[in-house]
């Protein structure tokens, strides 16, 4: 049963790196840059739902549905004002100033938040969700949720990119952006594409965090979008299935981890021990495409 | 409306001090085949980028169609009617050769639809996904690439991939079709077949056709018009006869 827990946990944990991992990897395949302001999205994500669940007793489940659909909204557009603002500015500039403009956008917003809600720990007051119990095994209803949604999320991002124009269009630009703009595809649209569906992924995972453990705070999002993005580089950074592999690679391990009290403790540093040694064995990750040299 | 599909104006491009290209004055008719010949470093490919909205040129002005299309991003320049191949094949290496043809087709407004449509998929994005397929299908017909729609790009062999390039151009739906030397690394037999195939397209497409090559034989049996460009300026206009007559033209190329 201890096994089971493991598993479980492991997926879980491992679904939600996904979501995030899914926005770093699919803006770093299109518009070729490290967002590291990935990770606060996912905290304002967090904030607009403790504002909604703030507003009115959560006592009202239909509510902090309204609330799910604004943090969603809220960050969706977040993600696009910020790539217009502070990214598209700097197309075509070298990728160093892109990185540290990403990470100057990652502390504004941790800033911005310090400001708007202080700096101490909230509680959000998340639906109580209950466990149901499968045989000996119980589980948390917040993991089902979390599992369900998150691999339905999964498969029909696959699918978009695969089976639909926009899709095409993003694989398009990722492999060769000049000539998908001499095709007529609008890049910067693309690009704002892109970053619309990261940022809606990364409030669904500030919502999965929440349903675990509901308190929020202004760095909310660092470790979760460290660990994603360790997961998206294991996994093969630019890759779909790659970041999703990454992630419940990287979950197991993880929940692994945890299950053994001993070396509990140090699961952060096994995490990176781990990242570096892959990158020293397979340098692409483990789905990422090794460039051919031209000659 | 214009008679002339392409008309170029005094056409130029400085880099720094360097000009790379100057008075560029092409006209282009209706279903024209059209060649652009010139030694290395003539220029040629300058104004392929420049007619593409890849440079700004610095000089002059260019029309579509009486319609000036200067100053436009490349992929509005490709709404409007011009689309081109690339000199070292710039295919889309990892996707199938129908979804690389699909990706040209995406600006159609037949094939419209919303990001809604597709992410939920709704009846309308099966529908246009359909469409699209179909129609790719049968732009690779043309082109005998049908049997090889399901392989990946880079897979192909290479006077295939030429080919696939032309027709992912073609899909834009142009006015006119851009060719940066499609005979280029072809034998004799592969490059008879181009032949044809380009005079396919203009028929069956009525295509006007612009394009670059070093092959005399394939341009004097190809081309109904001719300019020859070095150091960036023309040198020549007229046919290919007339052209090969001119003795600036063989001077440029045999030397003194």
């Amino acid at each position: 049963m201890e096994f089971i827990n493991t598993l479980v946990n492991g997926l879980n944990i491992g679904v939600i790196y996904a979501m995030i991992a899914l926005g770093y990897t699919m803006v770093y395949g299109i518009a070729k840059m490290l967002n590291f302001a990935h990770g606060d999205i996912i905290m304002v994500g967090g904030y607009t739902i403790y504002v909604f669940c703030a507003m009115k007793a959560a006592s009202s489940p239909a509510f902090f549905f309204v609330a799910i659909a604004m943090a969603v909204i809220v960050c969706t557009l977040l993600g696009v004002i910020v790539e217009k603002v502070a990214y598209k500015p700097l197309r075509g500039a070298s990728p160093l100033a892109v990185l540290i403009t990403a990470i100057g956008v990652s502390y504004l917003l941790q800033s911005l938040s310090q400001i708007i809600f202080k700096s101490a720990t909230k509680f959000v007051s998340v639906p109580e969700l209950g466990k149901v119990s499968i045989g000996a095994v119980s589980i948390k209803v917040s993991t089902i949720i979390t599992l369900v949604v998150s691999i339905a999320v999964m498969i029909s991002l696959s699918l978009f990119v695969k089976y639909s124009k926009t899709g095409r269009a993003m694989i398009a630009v990722s492999e060769d952006r000049g000539a998908a703009q001499l095709m007529g595809i609008n890049v910067n649209s693309i690009i704002t594409i892109t970053f619309a569906i990261g940022s809606a992924l990364a409030a669904l995972a500030g919502l999965f965090y929440l349903l675990q453990s509901p308190y929020i705070y202004n760095t909310f999002g660092a470790m979760p979008g460290i660990k994603a993005f360790t997961a998206a580089v294991i996994g093969g950074i630019g890759s779909i299935p790659g970041a999703m592999l990454g992630s419940i690679v990287l979950g197991m391990i993880e929940s692994i981890c945890d299950s053994i009290a001993p070396i509990a403790p140090y699961k952060d540093a096994i995490e990176f021990s781990i990242l570096i040694i892959i990158l020293l064995v397979r340098p692409t990750g483990i789905l990422g495409k090794k460039r051919r040299e031209k000659v | 409306m214009s008679e002339y599909i392409l008309e170029t104006k005094n056409l130029g491009i400085s880099f720094g001090g360097l000009k790379a290209s100057q008075n560029v004055n092409l006209k282009i008719k209706e279903k024209q085949i059209y060649g652009l010949i010139g030694p290395n470093g003539a220029g040629k490919t300058t104004v392929f980028n420049m007619l593409t909205g890849v440079y700004l040129p610095t000089e002059g002005d260019f029309f579509l169609c009486g319609e000036s299309l200067k100053g436009l991003h490349q992929e509005a320049i490709n709404r409007k009617g011009i689309a081109r191949t690339f000199q070292n094949i710039r295919l889309f290496n990892n996707m199938t050769v129908v979804r690389n043809v699909m990706v040209g087709l995406s600006n159609q407004p037949e094939y419209n639809c919303s990001l809604f449509d597709s992410f939920f998929r709704l009846p309308r994005h099966f529908r246009v996904e359909k469409a699209m397929r179909e129609r790719a299908k049968e732009i690779l017909d043309i082109f005998g690439l049908l049997d090889e729609r399901n392989n990946l790009a880079c897979n192909l062999p290479y006077g295939k991939q030429r080919k696939l390039e032309i027709a992912r151009a073609l899909a834009t739906k142009p006015r006119l079709l851009l060719l940066d030397e499609p005979a280029a690394g072809m034998n004799q037999s592969e490059t008879a077949e181009l032949m044809d195939t380009i005079r396919l397209i203009r028929d069956k497409f009525d295509m006007t056709i612009l394009l670059i090559e070093h092959d005399m034989k394939f341009v004097s049996g190809l081309c109904d018009e001719i300019t020859v460009l070095n150091f960036g300026t023309m040198l020549a206009t007229g046919t290919a006869e007339e052209v090969l007559r001119n003795p600036e033209v063989v001077r440029a190329y045999l030397g003194n």
